[in-house]
């Protein structure tokens, strides 16, 4: 027998033609959408006239431009956006696609509430008009974002052409230190690789410190693989990933549930394997990291300076690091530690399930926001919600001084409503830190939930393991 | 839809080197105002185009606001061009705007299929090359034009120097032709209904 990774286990499985010169025919079983590039698909297929092949495995969900402030509803604040989620809302019915409308309890963000509604399945193709569909390759999907007009392509057609993938596998050895998370690891590998590290790749994550993380924390590292615009990333489906889906409302229940598992056994790449790239990493070398500039690759340990020019990660040019230097403030050399915050936001499809909103609760049990930085956290989805209450983490979050949101994409993004002040100095648990990105001018940071709660509590980027318990 | 077929292009060329150019520059979110996939070219670059955000008072040193390179349908761009979010608009924008080409180094995956689907072709050249273009180009854009011959895959200079470039076989009849991908797919609709049938019966779990 020949030696499979798992990337070509998955490849295989569904593919209805080689279309030769490595392109290729695939089935593609699930389609998630939301009202921001969803709503442009459904309704350019219905003025073309061309049904869904298969409603049923289509999903849709309002997360991107939806209010997270209390008491919403189809009004927004971006002048516009009640008409995004008016126009999802008719396409999605008359498609007769499963909605997870405002109101609804499943409601969320796309790729927190694909897992936790069971449409993400071991050894499926998954596809949303979203960049960080890799996320639910935490769960051994092929997973991967694509344009409009191919998710039209996958409702209309059931498949997807696909250029065919190169494989690489990123193994990182030893165990996470403790206080060092999925997030530090994710932008710790994006800072060597550079943001285009993985272009054209498909990513499988691997080894010891990748087989100890929670499915959420996997979840947030194949999640960040966008930022190293990767096709896709892939974590072996193991016994955590079975457990985080057996009973979920759309996985397969009882004797399908024991067939499906014993398939799912054997997705796992054949231990002589060949990848077309490996990388490997020490996680022992992972310390809590932060960017600072305009790209994830921009990233550097906490405890660590803006670096000059000549070690910055290949592929930036001069006037690039000038001008990221320049937008964010900073000089050479600089300290990250110790850098003014104006404020905090908790939240995102990276970092906006129950353990992130842990471990910052954990960091901010009896402390106060610091005076003058405005904290904001936005659970990922009405479960995570719904459980957050629960343990009373909401309580915890509003006494330090956090405004508690609804479920949605939030403050990841600048939809031309709510933002941050112009040059504010935000340190954020989200996935991208470009140019006016979570508004005009504003100064983003990235960092863990912990590093985000602990920064927000001393006013002033912080390590959480330094403030004690 | 289809697009315009693209079989040859001589055009203005603008410059815009630059590693990691995001789709967020490429178009805003806060541009993208309505669920449509036009009237979105004014938003294009909105972030260094204009002198304030959500404003629209060129600012002069960006290089669609330089007259000299007035009507460029050629974009020279950096590295990982259209990393970031996955959105469409950004190559409906560029399209509406009038570019037929981006000349890159590197693009991000997404946003190349983008590029296809919407009949800008993504021509991948060296970096030095795509600076020696810039250069050559300067004294007089409008005149030292930049040819694209997609058929024969060949790039060349205002100086009539060549070179060969890459593209997917896949990629080139769908741009030569100004095809549709989903009626290309729908020519296999009997090949497809039976592999789904087979596959339901091994995959159960896969359908809903």
């Amino acid at each position: 027998m020949v030696s499979l990774t798992l990337f070509e286990k998955l490849w295989r499985e569904p593919l209805v033609a080689d279309l030769g010169g490595g392109e290729a025919l695939g089935l593609v079983a699930r389609v998630f959408l939301h009202e921001r590039t969803g709503s442009i698909a459904l309704e350019s297929l219905q003025a073309a006239g061309r049904p869904l092949l298969a409603p049923r495995q289509v999903f849709c969900t309002m997360d991107h431009v939806v209010d997270t402030r209390p008491g919403r509803t189809d009004e927004t604040l971006m002048l516009t956006g009640g008409a995004f989620i008016r126009a999802t809302r008719a396409a999605a019915e008359r498609a007769g696609v499963q909605l997870f409308d405002l109101g609804d309890p499943r409601q969320g963000i796309v790729h927190v509430i694909s897992p936790e509604q069971g449409v993400v399945l071991p050894g499926l193709t998954v596809v949303c008009p979203d960049s960080h569909t890799s996320t639910q390759g935490a769960f051994g999907a092929l997973a991967w974002g694509v344009g409009s007009t191919e998710a039209e392509h996958a409702m209309a057609t059931g498949t997807l052409r696909v250029k065919r993938p190169r494989t690489l596998r990123i193994t990182v050895d030893g165990r996470l230190g403790a206080g060092v998370t999925a997030k530090d690891l994710a932008l710790h590998i994006i800072s060597r690789l550079s943001a285009s590290g993985a272009r054209s790749f498909a990513v499988e994550y691997a080894g010891e410190a990748v087989e100890a993380l929670s499915m959420e924390g996997r979840m947030t590292l194949c999640n960040m693989a966008a930022e190293l615009s990767a096709f896709g990333a892939l974590v072996a489906p193991d016994a955590a990933a079975l457990d985080y889906l057996h009973g979920r409302p759309y996985a397969p229940q009882d004797q399908a549930w024991d067939r499906a598992a014993a398939h799912w056994s054997t997705l796992r790449s054949d231990p002589d394997a060949a990848f077309d790239l490996e990388h490997r990493f020490d996680a022992a070398e992972v310390a809590p990291t932060v960017t600072w500039g305009t790209s994830p690759q921009h990233a550097v340990p906490l405890s660590g300076r803006t670096p000059a020019f000549e070690d910055v990660a290949d592929q930036d040019s001069r006037e690039s690091y000038d001008k990221a230097l320049a937008y964010m403030g900073l000089q050479p050399g600089q300290a990250l530690a110790g850098l003014p915050v104006d404020a905090a936001f908790i939240g995102s499809c990276t970092n906006g399930r129950l353990s992130d909103l842990r471990s910052a609760a954990a960091v901010l049990r009896g402390r106060r926001v610091a005076a003058g930085v405005r904290a904001i956290c936005g659970p990922g989805s009405m479960a995570v919600n719904r459980e957050a209450e629960a343990e009373g983490l909401d309580q915890v979050f509003r006494a330090a001084g956090f405004e508690w949101r609804e479920p949605g994409c939030s403050m990841c993004f600048f939809a031309g409503a709510e933002s941050f002040a112009p040059q504010a100095r935000v340190v954020t648990s989200t996935n991208r830190n470009f140019e006016s990105r979570q508004g005009p001018g504003v100064r983003s940071h990235l960092a863990s939930p912990a590093t985000v709660a602990a920064s927000a509590v001393v006013g002033r980027i912080a390590d959480p393991r330094e403030l004690g318990p | 839809m289809s697009a315009a077929p693209f079989t040859r292009l001589a055009a203005v060329a603008a410059p815009l080197i630059r590693p990691n150019i995001d789709t967020d520059a490429i178009i805003p979110s806060r541009e993208i105002k309505a669920v449509s996939k036009q009237g979105l070219a004014e938003g294009l670059f909105a972030g260094w185009r204009y002198t304030d955000i959500g404003g629209r008072e060129p600012d002069p040193g960006f290089v669609l606001n330089d007259r000299a390179y007035a009507g460029a349908q050629i974009l020279l761009g950096g590295v990982n061009f259209g990393c970031g979010s996955s959105r469409e608009h950004a190559a409906w924008a560029l399209a509406e705007y009038g570019f037929r080409v981006v000349i890159a180094p590197s693009f991000n995956p997404i946003f190349q299929g983008n590029c296809v689907r919407n009949g800008i072709v993504p021509v991948p050249a060296a970096q030095e090359r795509i600076e020696g273009l810039a250069r050559a180009v300067a004294p007089d854009p409008q005149v030292r034009r930049i040819c694209v011959d997609l058929a024969t895959q060949t790039l060349s200079g205002p100086d009539g120097d060549e070179n060969a470039f890459e593209i997917g076989a896949e990629a080139k009849e769908m741009l030569l032709h100004g095809l549709d991908a989903i009626d290309l797919t729908f020519k296999r609709r009997g090949e497809i209904e039976a592999f789904r049938a087979a596959d339901a019966q091994r995959r159960p779990w896969a359908y809903l």
